[in-house]
């Protein structure tokens, strides 16, 4: 349990009079791919949002590496090695792919304004470091021909994909996936559950992913934690969750067309 | 991912001459245009050479918080009044407390007067110059870091507010300040205080005048010339890509390990650094500055500039900048479009034809705009009113119709090389913005 | 003893008078920033556009007067007709400044119309002060209310013009207070200010409400101007920097009072009127406006929300 890359003890936040999300656990530890699911409404994006410190938990520890996290600025949880995806896809739009992904690259490479404007040595390395990396990624992605397009104008699965490169490319230790297969046809959340799982070996991650598709769910996640009104109502393995009534109650959850 | 880096390394002996050669470049140029090209174009030509070189130093500067980092700046002026300021105030009592007099002492590349020069190029008064305008620049830099680090916490709207407000704030402050000193004061005179002192007698609501002039068309275009090299190679590095995120989106930026105020912060505070670079500039042109000249009115001009040329395009905010700098004197008498104007209108026209993704919408407005421009010189002669007068009310019109039309302004957050054909880019920089759809690859 | 406590009362009494246009003024600026979150810089144009007005309906009023019907001339129709029909034209002139300026740029990134507003400012400055409008010289405004001391208070004399514009002012700011938060039209145009996209699918015609905002907030700003116009009837022209600094210091009182906020406009106009005419009475008149600028940084630094405004959340 101490050496779980991830540990979420009894975190929880209200919105005024409605209790959003109520004694959130979990632990996370390292190479693992667990999922977090529940009927619409049920908390699991502010349960992410609190673990990303993009809110402040009302109580409750969040910890990464043993590092404890809550309460921080979402930029320093990131740079503890914590990355995310968003529910609504929030890529940066004008930019190219290319530069969304070096975004992400770039916060291990941080380099003040004299450096930059000088092109020292130092920033010189890291830029080509950076745009190296990056193109890496984008080829594992297979979003290498699309380099230079500007990220509006992506197809929808592409612009996922992308979200989830740019996350991919801070480095971080603990991936958390927001829906990341929403809106894909039944072939590319099978590439997708592919690409995850490579990605998972390849970076060395444990991965959190929120979804909705039960197939992918069941298939892909070795650990499911249910949540329904801001509780967690059940956790355990696929097959575990498959026959609890309680999920089947409070989520008549059908796998995707 | 750090161990990688040194494999990318540059060899060290090429660190200095990629850190110093647009400066080299900068100075050959500068020097160009004022040994060949201002004798070439007269006194007046030459006055517009330096008012353009200093509007585009203001509206690169303001770029780079209000479009790469997509803020809401409204106070520039005011930086560019506390640099200015503080340079003439040093380069006067400096003067007088170095040469014993308010007179010009700088060489060839300062001289600012009629008739020939015989000196050296460059004096000591030059240094005077230098550093003054240097110093304006650091005031303005300090109070940018002051006014910024509070109010860019806040949400959008008040930043505007707060920019606006302190942009008055400096000009009542400044007008508040004692008289200034001259030969003639006595209670103080000029020799009762000591220097600090004396930079703080401003001159009050009457302004600041009989500094020496030392801004030559050298100056101002070697300043512009470093500001631009700066600033673009601030757009493109992960630095500038940083800023930008910070305006495509917070929240994601964030998530991304970007320190959000940490960014907007240093963006602050570096244009309002080259703010008061050109509020030296400018100050030091004939000597004289009125802290009631540099208002929110003046601020207004510079976030025009911005939003006309493109929020977030140097090369927009640039052009945009001489434009708006020659357009009122355009707008005081127009002259025909005859010859000249049909020549420029054609050589636009080609370049359009060349390099725009969409050729039809900028060709109709160019057409359109020529026929504006004529169907206007012929009304007010026909109706016998002098256009001078409707300048201003052309010129409100004009921003009225342009913002509906063409909220993006000339090039959006595009440089004008990015409308170059991929095959043309020699230079292929590690730029942020890819090309626009439908440019030829 | 006396002396100083008939200058407080002046003061008082100066300070009440022009707080209240301020405030005025400044309500125009709250309803127009609470809807769109957006600064209308032509505000401080239309209220000088009402102040002229007032000058050009009395003076053509009278000048017809002078050749026709006795009953132009009546000072008490003058009293009625000149302010509402300076009134009646700045509403018309805010409406099409929105239906054409700023409509089109209901979608647009915020500092286009930003420029739109300056575009439209100078468009009314400029205007203004040409040979066949307002003129390039300052004028006098006819005379339109009597010239009456109503009584006296410790030596001073209230005319009738301060109470008229302090009666005025508070009439007009309850009328305000009601129809925000005591009619169907208040609560639509505060479900706009809240989320405009909403209030659309909610059935409200957010055209029109934003329209008749913007008419609401010209109304205000004209019967400011002729309120002006009568305590201070040496109208400089359009372009000058009197009306600016003028606005500004609305602009000020606004988001001294809480930008947004009905109420806080009201109380923000008085505050700043108080703090300038005391300022400039006990302190000095050299630095008048300083003073109103300094009570805006301190109000920036420590509560930019304002007295009465909604919190400005912290970016996260």
């Amino acid at each position: 349990m101490s050496d779980a890359l991830l540990e979420v003890e009894n975190v929880s936040i209200a919105f005024g009079g409605l209790k959003a999300v109520q004694n959130f656990n979990l632990s996370l530890p390292p190479g693992s791919l667990y999922g977090l699911i529940g009927p619409n409404g049920a908390g699991k994006t502010t349960a992410f949002n609190l673990l990303t410190g993009v809110y402040r938990p009302d109580a409750g520890v969040v910890r990464l590496g043993g590092r404890r996290v809550n309460g921080k600025r979402p930029y320093k949880i990131a740079r503890a090695g914590l990355a995310r995806t968003f529910q609504n896809i929030r890529l940066f739009g004008e930019l190219s792919v290319l530069d969304n992904v070096r975004v992400g690259c770039q916060m291990r490479h941080p380099h003040g304004l004299w450096s930059t404007v000088l092109r020292s040595p130092g920033y010189v390395a890291a830029e080509r470091a950076i745009h190296h990396h990056s193109l890496e990624l984008l080829e594992i992605f297979g979003l290498q021909d699309q380099s230079l397009q500007q990220a509006k104008n992506l197809p929808y699965g592409n612009q996922r994909r992308l979200e989830i490169a740019r996350a991919v490319a801070t480095g971080p230790k603990v991936l958390l996936l927001d829906e990341p297969a929403a809106g894909m046809n039944p072939r590319e959340k099978i590439e997708l559950m592919n690409l995850i799982r490579f990605i998972r070996e390849k970076f060395s991650l444990a991965i959190l992913l929120i979804e909705h598709d039960m197939t992918l769910v069941m298939n892909v996640c070795e650990q499911i934690t249910v949540l329904d009104h801001g509780e967690i109502i059940a956790r355990g393995s696929p097959t575990e969750i498959q026959s609890n009534p309680k999920v089947i109650e409070a989520y008549l959850g059908q796998p995707d067309a | 991912m750090t161990s990688t880096t040194k494999q990318f390394r540059p060899a060290l002996w090429t660190a200095l001459p990629r850190a110093l050669w647009p400066v080299a470049v900068s100075v050959v140029f500068a020097a160009l245009l004022y040994f060949w090209v201002a004798p070439r174009i007269g006194g007046f030509g030459a006055d517009l050479l330096v008012n353009s070189g200093i509007a585009i130093i203001l509206a690169t500067s303001l770029t780079v918080v209000n479009g790469f980092t997509g803020q809401f700046s409204i106070g520039h002026a005011g930086f560019m009044s506390l640099g200015g300021y503080t340079a003439a105030t040093i380069v006067y009592y400096g003067s007088y407390r170095l040469f014993g007099d308010f007179d010009f002492h700088g060489g060839l590349l300062s001289w600012t007067g009629a008739g020939a020069f015989v000196g050296p190029l460059l004096t000591k008064g030059d240094g005077l110059f230098v550093i003054a305008c240097l110093c304006g620049a650091i005031v303005a830099a300090i109070a940018g870091w002051i006014v910024g680090l509070p109010s860019l916490r806040l949400r959008g709207d008040y930043l505007a507010i707060v920019t606006l407000g302190f942009g008055e704030i400096v000009r009542v402050i400044i007008q508040g300040t004692p008289d200034q000193l001259d030969v003639t004061s006595t209670d103080p005179g000029l020799g009762d205080l000591s220097f600090p002192q004396l930079l703080t007698h401003l001159g009050g609501a009457l302004g600041f005048s009989g500094a020496p002039a030392y801004s030559t068309v050298f100056w101002v275009w070697l300043t512009v010339a470093l500001t631009l090299v700066a600033i673009i190679r601030l757009k493109q590095s992960s630095y500038g890509r940083a800023l930008l995120s910070v305006r495509e989106d917070e929240i994601a930026a964030a998530a991304m390990g970007v320190n959000i105020t940490k960014y907007k912060v240093r963006a602050f505070v570096f244009s309002a650094f080259f703010a008061g670079a050109a509020g030296g500039l400018y100050a030091l042109k004939v000597g004289t500055i009125n802290a009631g000249e540099l208002a929110f009115q003046k601020s207004f001009d510079i976030v025009i500039m911005v939003v006309l040329g493109g929020l977030g395009s140097v090369s927009g905010a640039a052009l945009a900048a001489v434009i708006l700098t020659l357009l009122p004197e355009l707008l005081r008498d127009p002259p025909s479009l005859w010859p000249w104007g049909l020549v420029g209108a054609a050589i636009v026209a080609a370049l359009i034809g060349l390099f725009a993704p969409r050729k039809r919408g900028p060709l109709l407005t160019l057409v359109g705009v020529c026929a504006a421009w004529e169907l206007m010189r012929w009304g007010a002669a026909r109706a016998g009113i002098s256009l001078s007068d409707y300048r201003m009310v052309i010129y409100a019109l004009a921003l009225i119709v342009i913002m509906c039309v063409r909220p993006q302004g000339l090039f959006g957050v595009r440089e004008i090389w990015d409308y170059l054909p991929q095959s043309w880019q020699f230079w292929r920089s590690t730029s942020a913005i890819a090309a626009p759809a439908g440019a030829p690859a | 003893m006396n002396h100083s406590l008939q200058t407080l009362v002046q003061t008082l009494t100066d300070g009440i008078a022009v707080g209240a246009l301020y405030a005025l003024i400044a309500l125009g600026y709250t309803l127009v920033f609470g809807i769109l979150q957006f600064i209308n810089f032509a505000h401080s144009d239309i209220f000088a556009l009402g102040a002229w007005l007032s000058y050009a309906v009395a003076a053509g009023l009278l000048r017809a007067a002078g050749h026709g019907p006795a009953l132009l001339g009546n000072p008490i129709f003058l009293a009625i007709a000149v302010p509402v029909g300076a009134i009646a034209l700045c509403s018309l002139a805010g409406y099409c400044i929105e239906r054409f300026a700023y409509r089109p740029l209901r979608n647009a990134p915020r500092l286009n119309v930003l420029i739109a507003a300056i575009g439209v400012s100078l468009l009314l400055e400029n205007t203004g002060q040409l040979g066949w409008a307002f003129g390039p010289y300052p004028r006098q405004v006819p005379q339109i209310l009597p010239d009456q001391v109503l009584f006296s208070i410790a030596g001073v004399n209230i005319h009738l013009v301060d109470a008229a514009i302090l009666i005025v002012a508070l009439i007009l700011m309850a009328a305000i207070q009601f129809l925000v938060y005591r009619t169907k039209f208040g609560m639509a145009m505060r479900a706009v200010s809240f989320n405009l996209k909403t209030a659309s699918l909610m059935g409200i015609n957010v055209d029109q409400v934003i329209s008749l905002t913007f008419v609401t907030g010209s109304a205000l700003a004209a019967a400011a101007g002729f309120l002006y116009a009568m305590k201070y009837p040496q109208l400089q022209q359009t372009a000058s920097a009197v009306w600016v600094l003028l606005g500004l210091k609305a602009f000020v009182a606004a988001v001294v009072g809480g930008i947004g906020n009905v109420r806080g406009a009201m109380l923000g106009g008085l505050l700043i009127g108080l703090i300038e005419f005391f300022g400039a009475q006990y302190i000095s008149t050299d630095y008048r406006d300083v003073y109103v600028f300094l009570v805006l940084i301190l109000v920036l630094l420590i509560r930019p929300r304002g007295l009465l405004g909604a919190p400005v959340m912290e970016k996260v």
